[in-house]
């Protein structure tokens, strides 16, 4: 029942890609993290939706757009949960999941107030130390951080 | 033009730590030449460090160059708002190389990045040092004669001092045996001993400091523990007095022991182990010298040979 009702909130895609499995909190987050509040493509955004892995979950689904892995990658710091389904004709074609990035640039601020990219107009940059435990180091400051513990700039 | 900046200790190889204390030892036989004459060294110190700029500009003096520079921000632009790039680049337009000192972290980094002329790091906040770090590698190269297995203790404020972090990674490829020894809230953190075990370098920890403690040492690296990094001022009282070295601990230490110090010191060496042959803090200070006019040859692209070349003229 639930299921069917779900499939009928949300438009079918010909083409496009459905980023699944946001936290509900994170929808309009990742909404503005992929860029999608400029361009023309057709948008369609559920939110509370039921989810057996997360109990309520957002769903996104984009006509005509495919992301870049490191547009995804994007979205490891705030829903390292998300899914993406690539569909073409109707059929999934290909399925992703949220990579922890190499590096991140230009996405979230360094910690350490005395850093020199929370001082000078410049982007930031982070390369990953450690995968399991989420930890990346400032490339200018060299302070190490977790994901989990950094914020948007 | 590949970017020859020296940012920090840890872009430095085994051999090019060998290659730059054979240069400085080059320069201790003949400090003055004319290696760098024509050019402009530029000495930007956005945080006032006496010490560390008279030892950078007396480098590029003996060796030809000419100095430009600040030594207090509130005289220049910065002050006013404007961004270190601008700065680093205007002055890039003057000078042949830029020394700088910087307050905040990440800031001789970010300057590499923007400049077309080699950036020295001359201290960046607490992050890095790497002419401090390479005095302290020629200091223990000269008196012990080599870099390898030796018995290294590093003293006092281990958790805020960068010295003896930059000295850690410094060491690695040596071989050395490190004993760490400070108060329960300045201890080494853990970040450091987990570098440690990664790259196999043995250490202890203590938080005595005594005679016995200190018997094996072949360098004594002493640091300033300072009350500002106290959040409990009872227990800088009470820690405050324990990291001092007096003379009469050095009574059975090894007889090649040589005693360190990034000075400015305080209390935390006595007076009296100055007349000590062990202490070697202000030859320290001097080797400096050395090492700064090496690096600022390396990062000119000017080679160990060319200098050798120089030294037999």
């Amino acid at each position: 029942m639930n299921q069917k009702k779900q499939e009928l909130q949300v438009a079918a895609l010909e083409n496009g890609t459905v980023i699944d499995h946001i936290p509900c909190d994170k929808v309009f987050t990742v909404v503005s993290l992929l860029g999608l509040t400029d361009g023309h493509s057709k948008i369609t955004i559920g939110n509370n939706l039921d989810s057996k892995k997360l109990g309520k979950k957002g769903l996104i689904k984009v006509a005509d757009r495919f992301f870049t892995d490191e547009e995804i990658s994007r979205l490891s710091v705030v829903a390292p949960s998300v899914k993406l389904n690539i569909i073409r004709n109707y059929e999934v074609v290909e399925k992703k999941q949220v990579e922890k990035p190499e590096t991140l640039r230009g996405i979230v601020r360094c910690a350490n107030p005395k850093c020199i990219t929370n001082n000078e107009p410049m982007p930031t940059l982070f390369h990953c130390i450690d995968k399991e435990h989420r930890a990346y180091k400032c490339h200018y400051c060299e302070k190490e951080q977790c994901l989990d513990e950094m914020k948007l700039l | 033009m590949e970017n020859r900046s020296l940012v920090s200790i840890a872009q430095y190889s085994r051999e090019k730590i060998l290659y730059m204390l054979d240069m400085a030892k080059e320069f201790e036989k003949k400090p003055n030449r004319k290696l760098l004459e024509g050019r402009v060294v530029a000495t930007l110190f956005f945080e006032p460090s006496t010490r560390t700029r008279l030892s950078f500009e007396t480098a590029a003096n003996r060796l030809g160059a000419r100095v430009i520079g600040f030594t207090d921000p509130k005289v220049t632009s910065s002050s006013k708002g404007e961004t270190l790039k601008d700065t680093i680049l205007m002055v890039s337009n003057y000078a042949d190389i830029i020394v700088m000192r910087h307050y905040l972290e990440g800031a001789a980094r970010y300057a590499s990045e923007v400049a077309p002329i080699p950036i020295v790091n001359a201290g960046d906040g607490a992050n890095q040092h790497p002419s401090q770090t390479m005095l302290d590698l020629y200091s223990i190269y000269k008196t012990q004669g080599t870099l390898e297995n030796l018995n290294i203790y590093l003293v006092g404020d281990l958790k805020y001092g960068r010295t003896v972090h930059s000295m850690i990674q410094a060491m690695r490829f040596f071989n050395p045996t490190f004993h760490f020894i400070a108060p329960d809230e300045l201890r080494m953190p853990e970040e450091y001993k987990q570098y440690c075990q990664e790259h196999h370098i043995k250490y202890m920890e203590h938080t005595e400091f005594n005679e016995d403690i200190i018997a094996d040492a072949d360098i004594l690296y002493m640091t300033r523990v300072q009350r500002e990094r106290f959040t409990d001022l009872m227990e800088y009282e009470r820690v405050k007095n324990v990291y001092i070295l007096k003379n009469e601990m050095l009574k059975n230490t090894r007889p090649n022991l040589k005693i360190l110090h990034p000075l400015p010191r305080v209390h935390e060496l006595a007076y009296d182990v100055d007349e000590n042959p062990k202490a070697y803090y202000f030859q320290q200070a001097k080797n400096g010298l050395y090492a700064r006019e090496a690096i600022l040859c390396d990062v000119l692209g000017i080679t160990l040979d060319e200098v050798k070349a120089d030294s037999n003229k």
